[in-house]
């Protein structure tokens, strides 16, 4: 390959771009844990100092506290339920040539298009009108809606992956449907369904327009509470809490890439 | 996630026309029945709700009329708000296209261990709060931010620049929000190119430029609509971040249907809203799709 100016104009353009594109994605991230450690009262970068207050100040927040408490409780059922329903509903669907079914995968993708804060108002006028106040319950109703597509999909996904081959054999060794399902099936999808859990769970927890809808008043939500402390004033309390979700969803998301490879389930 | 749109893989077992055991491939439909009911009452039915309560004609919801479509499609105020965040979609779209493709393209040359890591740093801001991200980009674009210091200590000016609540800002925080989204379909795409077609261009005497422009482009066409697709829909959607970086000067679709449903508690005005909204997403959405049809024929020609 002739190494001459026009392969080296167009490598060092898409360098270029590509390492810039880099620094876009990953700066943000870097700047707010380096702001959370500032020994100042403001946001300013690079910091005047350096100290853990924040740290501290955290500690005796109680608003961000409870609000973290109940969206994590809110995400856990969610999660729970998306993956019950969402499984069950992919192994229906995956692999199945009936229009019903690919019907059905469609209606179960389509919340991931459509506006959430649309689907939270729709939500709000359902319960309203059928009587139920809002609370705890309305709210993992609609996030399931919002975050059991991500289950099916990575589910749908690992069943399509999976080899006939090795469910024919365990038929024609004797082994009942249940059995089989429980032996072959389920350990093989296994890293579809944690996956597409994952990502339900972090789409539960960071939700934002279906929870401002079907929260009841006392029902504090950490991306909530976290966007309203911004709004009001701009504290680096919010900084150093920002700092402490990165880190757990950095330490979950490698976790997660050991367990179910999920850099290669989301990529497709 | 981004694999949403892909069609699903050829399933060989399944195919119809097989004789005898399809009940190893697929399992039994009604288990979907338990999801299925789920999503009727409290996915359809209240999208059916939403249509109908855009029906009142009055917030106290007394009588039916056109009256709240008639009074966003005539409004000069409402349809520009359609407009501006519409228009927020296209810039957007626009520039992590510009940026997103040369990534996409570092990493399929990038080695194997090399790769998992940058889909790794790729992936996090997918994972990462939204309000972590947007409350990262006040950090940035503030009058203490990191930029307007560079610009201060550069001495390019003396007082520091109104970045945050601007178009501009916007844009890039925006950007960088949704830049999995459209980076990651392009990697999917550009990993299915055959890359004896390259060598095959640089074979023929073509240099890099061309054999990009001429081969690569047009094959990975169906992947950079994909990217579009979730860019753009995502883009007019994010709540958050608009409100946050856009503050209370530029408003758009979103902010203007929470607006009206809470603190106006106007529920018919809101559910026109909504359902103007959708059908906005919707149509942008068939757009894409149907320009992605067209794409993967002219792809695979």
């Amino acid at each position: 390959m002739r190494r001459d100016f026009d392969w080296f104009s167009f490598h060092a353009a898409v360098l270029l771009l590509a390492g810039l594109c880099l620094v876009l994605l990953a700066a943000p991230t870097v700047i707010v844990v380096v702001v959370s450690f500032t020994s100042g009262f403001s946001l300013r970068f690079p910091p005047p100092g350096y100290s853990l207050r924040w740290y501290a100040a955290l500690m005796e927040a109680e608003q961000l506290r409870a609000a973290a408490w109940n969206s994590l409780v809110v995400a856990g059922w969610t999660t729970l339920l998306s993956v019950v329903l969402g499984t069950a509903a992919a192994l229906a669907i995956a692999r199945s040539p009936r229009l019903s079914a690919r019907l059905l995968d469609s209606l179960f993708l389509s919340p991931l298009v459509l506006p959430a804060l649309a689907f939270g108002l729709a939500a709000l006028m359902l319960f309203s009108l059928a009587g139920i106040p809002v609370s705890k319950l309305t709210l993992v109703l609609g996030h399931t809606v919002v975050c059991v597509p991500f289950v099916v999909r990575t589910t749908v996904a690992a069943l399509s992956q999976m080899d006939p081959v090795l469910l024919e054999s365990s038929t024609s060794l004797g082994a009942s449907r249940l059995y089989t399902f429980r032996r072959v099936t389920l350990p093989l999808i296994r890293p579809g369904i944690l996956a597409g859990g994952f990502i339900a769970f972090m789409a539960s927890f960071d939700n934002v327009p279906v929870s401002l809808f079907l929260r009841d008043a006392a029902t504090d939500m950490l991306p909530i509470r976290m966007w309203q402390d911004l709004e009001g004033r701009l504290d680096v309390t919010v900084a150093a809490a920002s700092s402490l979700l990165i880190l757990v969803t950095v330490v979950l998301a490698v976790v997660m890439e050991r367990a179910a490879g999920l850099s290669r389930r989301l990529a497709g | 996630m981004t694999a949403v749109f892909a069609p699903m893989p050829p399933d060989p077992v399944a195919a119809p026309g097989r004789p005898g055991r399809p009940w190893i491939a697929a399992y039994d439909i009604r288990l979907a029945l338990p999801l299925g009911a789920f999503f009727l009452v409290f996915f359809l039915a209240p999208l059916a709700l939403l249509v109908l309560v855009s029906f009142y004609a009055d917030p106290v919801m007394t009588r039916f009329g056109l009256d709240q479509y008639a009074r966003f499609l005539l409004d000069p105020f409402s349809l520009q708000v359609l407009g501006a965040t519409l228009w927020l979609g296209v810039e957007v779209t626009a520039l992590t296209l510009l940026l997103g493709l040369p990534l996409a393209l570092l990493l399929t040359w990038a080695p194997a261990r090399l790769r998992g890591l940058l889909t790794l740093i790729v992936l996090l801001p997918l994972l990462t709060s939204v309000v972590v991200r947007t409350f990262a980009w006040i950090v940035i674009l503030g009058r203490q931010g990191i930029v307007n210091a560079s610009l201060l200590a550069l001495g390019l000016t003396d007082t520091p620049l109104k970045l945050l609540y601007t178009e501009g800002g916007l844009v890039l925080a925006l950007a960088q929000v949704q830049m999995p989204l459209m980076v990651l379909p392009l990697v999917t795409a550009l990993s299915r190119i055959d890359p004896n077609l390259a060598d095959a261009s640089a074979a023929l005497g073509a240099g890099a430029w061309r054999t990009f422009l001429r081969v690569t482009l047009p094959l990975c066409l169906p992947g950079i609509v994909a990217g579009c697709l979730l860019t753009f829909a995502a883009a007019i959607t994010a709540f958050i971040t608009q409100s946050l970086i856009g503050g209370g000067q530029m408003l758009f679709m979103p902010m203007y249907l929470y607006q009206q449903a809470s603190s106006l508690n106007n529920w018919p005005f809101a559910a026109a809203i909504a359902i103007v909204f959708l059908v906005a997403v919707l149509a942008c959405v068939t757009v894409f799709n149907l320009v992605g049809r067209l794409s993967r024929g002219y792809a695979q020609a």
